[in-house]
């Protein structure tokens, strides 16, 4: 039976070559696992690693599995700081123990309440906006106000939504329930649904693209998709609301950051966080992306600034967390897909 | 020991080595099927409940319709196309027998996305159309359950039209010159002779087209159209439930259950009557009938193969400033992950068939059989039924570690390895790499063994210098179907990968999900070139006269030529 056993062997030896062995971490340096993507945060680390000499590791991936991967390995894990996209995976993060609190009192004086934990243990360090974008042509800015008037029946048929698979959606109706309730909340998702013009989008881009080639008037996009759209069309006729102003405020989510409960260097890892809040740190997160700083201090791109100024839901951001799967259940029976 | 049964009895240990090997390398395939079958009768959660009164009923509406779509028109395309090729003659008809495979080389998902991207209300096609008719003119909407079934018939007849044509061409030759000279027109020869010997096949080929879109995610998530497998990963990841995603899982697997029983079948009835020598004259089109087969066949190929391809290229061209660093990083990991499943599919499949050739008893048959099941199991089925043991086995394994090692030396957490990812591609696509082999090696009759033994070749010696030669076609075709499977491969990429690796087909449904199609072109691109390099093989195999040895005519390698999508 050689044969049999040496093609075993082989493939057994195989076998061992796939699995990789974990490097240990060293201690000057700072490991950081980030879902944010790498052409968004290798500049900053860049930056900070020429300033203080400090070594910054880093490795990119979804959201989900970051948080798995955290988990995985307990008390072993190599990750020292966790960036994240989303209130919702913060949170997440939270609730299984995975990030550990900081007092830190710039952090607190730099980021507003309610981007940041209540019991500390992440922060905000950009804002996301999710508002509404319009076609001036077909639609007077003063028809527009909050999210739950998108509801109301003149808006049928002139309605454009992104997928609700996007967690996105999935903040903006959790915050939603924390503020109206699920009964009213589902009403309003409902109606939503009945106003589409056509079955949600995958993407924010395809909903400003489906507006600008008249399938509809308006749509519900985060800012900085309509930043990209106008760097690359700089005579875009879109123009956007900012949802809300005369009651809660416009919808933020954020991207923030949290140090592990297990980091094996938690000095260093608070150390690159709060120079993330920093104004310097700021200013470079809002010219990236056409996000808004965290930090209300920090003015943010002058593109961006051009779409004027806004008021904020002060709700905390943590509810898109708590409340997230409320909102993917509700969306479901809503029939929102 | 002097009775006879004693000394079979005692190299009984020796032979089962055979079925414990065959159920070993099942094992990627039988633990995640176990364990997902399991929670079919799990405990009732609040996710469960939800989604039993509000996903699962519009899902299973949705799959089924898809399904039933998808089968009509692969089954229709497929079979229209094989009988124009295979039994009339009209001018290209030679071209359109090889190109017509082409569509093969398209991922379905690559497929959807250039398909939304050009006939979507902001698309270029209704913008035109709108420009020169007006505001009111335009097309039904693309994201549409026809729009999906229209995308998956579109890279899925290939398989129909494939085993069909091999059955009009090597099978009814005698019976439908008996036909002619009896009289029968045409359209009469097939639809009464013709068609009904052949469908078996064309059943046969359906099945694996009805397979694939089961197991579809990409195409599904492109069009935001919900299905079983974009509800088991809604579950896991949205509503972070593995258990939800399990029990969703298991009803998926008694679907696919139905199907498996149905194909084998089918298959039962597929037996090649006598061909005879020769083939049948061709019925020559003439005039508007040789135009409207032209017509049809230019119009599939436009539709199916080249405007997607020109599009990619039109697209990786106004983009190239997206072939850097990052994604030359991204090809060369998708390279490396599918060489590396390729080379170990190809090594175990190898070792399953010298198995089961050496111990040919039902329980290393049965063995390899289920082995060889994955290709029917969708990838999020075995990605979520991998997870647990994975996890079990890294808490065994760690325990060992820190016993061996001291606490914490090192860090065992098999999910998410290389380990976990490529172990569930051998599990999908084992059968890709075995079948082939399988066939070749069943080629090599026993008595070449024992002549190469009487010339004195050791065992090592007979793999070496008699098995080697004869398999390494198999070999070779085995991995390049793994390659390109893997290389095209979604959803277990998506759930199992390592930490931080990306692939060209994660970076795909990565930017698809933001509707950059122009972004995805580039990889989209790579991928349609390396798929066609099976689809180019598999054309040479069959234009060499349909040289195919006897062995290869038997149950595998229908399935094996049919699956180089």
């Amino acid at each position: 039976m050689s044969p049999f056993k040496s093609c075993l062997a082989a493939s057994l030896l195989a076998t061992l070559f796939v699995w990789l062995p974990v490097a240990e971490a060293a201690n000057d340096e700072v490991v950081v696992y980030s879902a944010r993507q790498e052409h968004l945060i290798k500049p900053l680390f860049d930056l900070y690693e020429e300033k203080t000499g400090t070594r910054i590791r880093y490795t990119t991936g979804d959201a989900g599995q970051l948080l798995q991967r955290i988990q995985g390995e307990g008390r072993r894990t190599r990750a020292d700081l966790l960036l994240t996209v989303d209130a919702g995976n913060l949170w997440q993060a939270a609730e299984r123990g995975l990030l550990k609190a900081v007092d830190s009192p710039a952090l607190r004086e730099r980021v507003p309440e309610h981007l940041r934990d209540p019991e500390d243990q992440w922060f905000g360090l950009s804002l996301r906006v999710r508002t509404m974008v319009y076609h001036p042509d077909r639609v007077e800015e003063g028809e527009l106000g909050s999210y739950a008037d998108l509801a109301d029946e003149r808006w049928e048929g002139r309605l454009c939504l992104r997928s609700s698979r996007k967690v996105y959606n999935q903040s903006l109706v959790a915050i939603m329930i924390e503020e109206k309730g699920e009964e009213r909340s589902e009403e309003i998702v409902r109606s939503w649904v009945d106003n589409l013009a056509t079955d949600p989008f995958s993407s924010d881009t395809q909903v400003m693209e489906a507006i600008l080639a008249g399938q509809c008037d308006v749509g519900l996009v985060n800012s900085y998709y309509y930043g990209r759209l106008q760097a690359r069309e700089p005579d875009l006729p879109l123009r956007l609301h900012w949802a809300d102003q005369d009651g809660a405020g416009v919808h933020v989510n954020i991207s923030g950051g949290g140090v592990t409960r297990h980091a094996g260097n938690p000095e260093g890892a608070q150390a690159l966080l709060e120079w993330l809040s920093s104004e310097e740190a700021q200013r470079l997160f809002g010219s990236m992306n056409f996000e808004y700083p965290a930090n209300p201090e920090v003015p943010p791109d002058p593109q961006v600034a051009l779409w004027g100024e806004f008021r904020q839901n002060p709700v905390n951001v943590r509810h898109a967390g708590e409340r997230q799967r409320q909102a993917v259940m509700l969306m479901d029976r809503a029939g929102y897909r | 020991m002097t009775w006879p049964g004693g000394s079979r009895w005692l190299k009984r240990p020796r032979l089962s080595a055979g079925p414990l090997v065959a159920w070993l390398i099942a094992l990627p395939v039988l633990l995640p099927l176990l364990i997902v079958s399991a929670s079919l009768f799990a405990a009732e959660t609040e996710v469960w409940t939800h989604l039993r009164s509000h996903v699962l009923p519009e899902v299973i509406v949705n799959t089924l319709w898809l399904v039933a779509g998808v089968a009509v028109g692969t089954a229709l395309i497929g079979t229209a196309l094989a009988w124009l090729v295979a039994a009339c003659d009209f001018p290209g008809q030679r071209f359109f027998s090889w190109a017509l495979l082409l569509p093969m080389a398209v991922p379905a998902y690559v497929m959807a996305f250039v398909l939304i991207g050009q006939l979507e209300y902001a698309g270029p096609v209704q913008s035109w159309m709108r420009a020169v008719w007006g505001e009111d003119a335009g097309l039904p909407p693309i994201r549409s359950r026809l729009g999906v079934i229209l995308a998956l018939t579109l890279v899925l007849y290939p398989y129909v039209y494939l085993i069909a044509r091999n059955a009009f061409a090597t099978q009814g030759a005698r019976a439908l010159e008996v036909a002619r000279s009896l009289g029968l027109r045409p359209a009469a020869g097939f639809f009464r002779v013709a068609l009904p010997m052949a469908r078996p096949w064309i059943i046969g080929g359906v099945m694996l087209a009805m397979m694939e879109t089961l197991a579809d995610f990409g195409t599904v998530a492109a069009f935001n159209y919900e299905t079983f497998t974009t509800a088991i990963y809604k579950a896991w990841y949205d509503l972070q439930s593995i258990e939800a995603a399990m029990q969703l899982s298991s009803l998926l697997v008694v679907v696919v259950l139905v199907i498996l029983v149905l194909e084998q079948l089918s298959r039962q009835r597929t037996r090649y009557t006598a061909t005879g020598a020769g083939q049948a004259r061709r019925f020559r089109l003439r005039g508007g009938k040789a135009l409207a087969a032209v017509a049809f066949c230019m119009l599939v190929l436009t539709v199916a193969f080249l405007i997607p391809a020109l599009q990619l290229l039109f697209w990786s061209v106004a983009h190239f400033d997206g072939l850097d660093a990052r994604y030359l990083g991204l090809a060369g990991r998708s390279l490396s992950l599918s060489a590396m499943a390729a080379a170990l599919a190809i090594m175990i499949a190898l070792v399953l068939a010298y198995a089961v050739r050496r111990s040919p008893g039902l329980l290393a048959g049965l063995g390899a059989r289920v082995a060889t099941v994955g290709y029917a199991v969708p990838g999020p089925v075995l990605a979520v039924g991998l997870m647990l043991p994975l996890v079990w086995l890294s808490g065994v394994l760690q325990g060992g570690a820190d016993w061996l090692l001291g606490e914490d030396r090192i860090i065992i957490a098999l999910q998410g390895t290389l380990l976990g990812l490529v172990a569930a591609y051998i599990g999908r696509f084992l059968a890709v790499a075995y079948n082939p082999v399988n066939a070749n090696l069943l080629r090599v009759s026993s008595t070449l063994d024992d002549a190469a033994r009487g010339m004195g070749l050791g065992p090592l010696g007979v793999i070496a210098r008699v098995h080697f030669p004869l398999v390494r076609g198999g070999l070779i075709t085995g991995a390049i179907l793994v390659f390109v499977d893997v290389m095209k491969e979604m959803p277990i990429t998506l759930m199992l990968r390592p930490f931080g690796w990306e692939t060209l087909a994660l970076r795909i449904y990565e930017m698809t999900a933001e509707g950059q199609w122009e972004r995805a072109a580039l990889p989209a691109l790579t991928l349609v070139l390396v798929g066609l390099v099976p689809v180019i093989l598999l054309t040479r195999r069959l234009d060499d006269g349909g040289g195919q040895s006897a062995s290869e005519k038997r149950r595998p390698a229908n399935l094996e030529s049919a699956h180089a999508a």
